[in-house]
């Protein structure tokens, strides 16, 4: 008996989600503990050609591809012991140069503690009409923003430096092992001033001034069991995206659950509640479709007991909404049936946008996966790389 | 005075030992930096401190205050208790 629930679109849905692009050639990003791997794809995304390791050993939390040109790659990258810069490439990696002022943060001030960024981890292209600016968000909590593609990065003091932010942020002390994290950095495709950012912890942000002034966004949002909702730094956003096809839509995957916001509503519905009770709705990543505003995907993780961090009894998933989350259909065609207890990154799964996409999945235990059919059927692209940290699909000019 | 370049500090270096001025450890940090441009962030944060893992030996002897006076005939040798697993 198949596992596997297929999607169904209804017809005028199908229909919306048609795209008249012909394929480009994609490639798949890879950032991993050791190192990038760049895999090339061809028409019909069946065989895959490995690039690399680009920089085996260094950790590397995020590898963007500039969708404004389509060949300018930005790699946020650390070691074990040397401290956080960006590399950058203009030739899809045949060479590389370091950033001339990697984020930074500004000396203290104010009395606040002084602060330094550990890594990078967050990159996002800004707005398409603003070319060469770019976002990062970095361990410790911090916001940066680039404006020559990546060289030098200026600190957002707004976020940064604001007491108020500064206190639900927390220190390193109240974060995750990994570090506390600014993500989610979301520029809207129709104002490059209205931008979203989320933090591990501290909540889900927004401004309409380009970074120079911030609300908040957490009404809805749930808390772990007898913390106050009320409490800013309290909140754990794990991911948050905006829809393509709709930008006032936003879904969200949180440390309490799957959400959606629909704007100008500032109120998050907690739409995984409707998710298998025995799989629940905690995780890490959230992807959503480039074409329809109603189909999301998400990819559950035990955070039972003392939060394994693994698949829900060693059977990995993804489950896909295509109704904005009144329901949910399992899609694990092809991924192992048990005993398999690797999970997802925040940032390790993704979607093309080609005619019918794929997703894109990297796993704790480096392997690289594709669900072709919008996660229908699921085939291994790689296995045995350093754990992945991210994976973004691009297309190469 | 001479300085011993770590391995993972070698692909800015591209030398195990390079010549290098200053009148303190943050100053021959400065200078290492001129020499070799983003070397000095890797072992010295923006708010002026040794990055955690890193040591630095002058003739032998282990400093972490970047205010330390240097000598012109110093050796200085910066290490790395290495980490990453």
């Amino acid at each position: 008996m198949s596992r596997t629930s297929k999607p169904s679109p209804s017809a005028p849905k199908a229909a919306a989600r048609s795209a008249p692009a012909a394929s480009k050639r994609l490639v798949i990003l890879v950032a991993t503990r050791k190192g990038i791997w760049l895999f090339h794809g061809d028409a019909k995304r069946r065989t895959w050609q490995a690039d690399g390791p680009h920089f085996l050993g260094h950790i590397i939390s995020h590898v963007q591809l500039d969708p404004r040109d389509g060949r300018t790659l930005l790699a946020a990258a650390k070691t074990g012991h040397l401290g956080p810069t960006i590399f950058r490439s203009t030739n899809f990696g045949r060479s590389w140069k370091e950033a001339q002022q990697p984020p930074a943060f500004a000396p203290p001030a104010d009395g606040l503690p002084a602060r330094s960024v550990d890594h990078t981890f967050w990159l996002t292209p800004g707005h398409a009409g603003e070319r060469d600016s770019w976002y990062a968000g970095t361990s410790p909590q911090g916001l940066f923003r680039s404006d020559d593609g990546g060289v030098s990065w200026a600190p957002l003091p707004a976020v940064n430096d604001d007491p108020q932010l500064r206190e639900w942020m927390g220190s390193a002390q109240d974060g995750t092992p990994d570090g506390p994290k600014l993500h989610s950095v979301i520029v809207d495709p129709r104002d490059p001033l209205h931008l979203y950012f989320a933090m591990s912890g501290g909540g889900v942000h927004e401004s309409h001034d380009a970074g120079r002034s911030w609300r908040t966004m957490i009404k809805g949002m749930e808390v772990v069991e007898g913390f106050d909702a009320a409490t800013v730094t309290f909140h754990d956003p794990h991911c948050v995206r905006l829809c393509p096809s709709n930008p006032d839509r936003l879904y969200q995957q949180n440390h309490c659950g799957i959400y959606r916001l629909d704007r100008p509503d500032d109120t998050w519905q907690r739409i995984g509640r409707k998710m298998p009770k025995r799989v629940g709705d905690i995780g890490f990543p959230m992807v959503v479709h480039p074409r329809d505003a109603d189909t999301a995907w998400v990819f559950p993780m035990d955070g039972s007991t003392v939060w394994p961090r693994t698949s829900p009894e060693g059977r990995p998933a993804a489950y896909v909404t295509r109704n904005a989350g009144r329901t949910w259909q399992r899609l694990d065609k092809g991924l192992p049936e048990s005993q398999a207890w690797w999970t997802c990154k925040r940032q390790a799964m993704t979607v093309d946008a080609q005619t019918v996409p794929a997703l894109y999945l990297g796993t704790t235990s480096g392997e690289l996966w594709i669900g072709h059919g919008e996660g229908a059927r699921w085939s291994n692209i790689a296995r045995h790389l350093p754990e992945i940290y991210a994976v973004e699909v691009g297309e190469l000019a | 005075m001479k300085v011993l370049i770590p391995g993972a500090l070698r692909s800015y270096t591209r030398a195990s030992h390079v010549e290098a001025v200053g009148e303190t450890l943050a100053g021959l940090f400065e200078d290492l930096d001129r020499r070799y441009p983003g070397l000095r962030f890797r072992v010295v944060d923006e708010q002026q401190r040794l990055r955690p893992n890193m040591r630095v030996f002058v003739n032998g002897i282990g400093v972490r205050e970047l205010a330390h006076a240097l000598q012109p005939d110093d050796f200085v040798a910066v290490v790395q208790a290495l980490s990453g697993g």
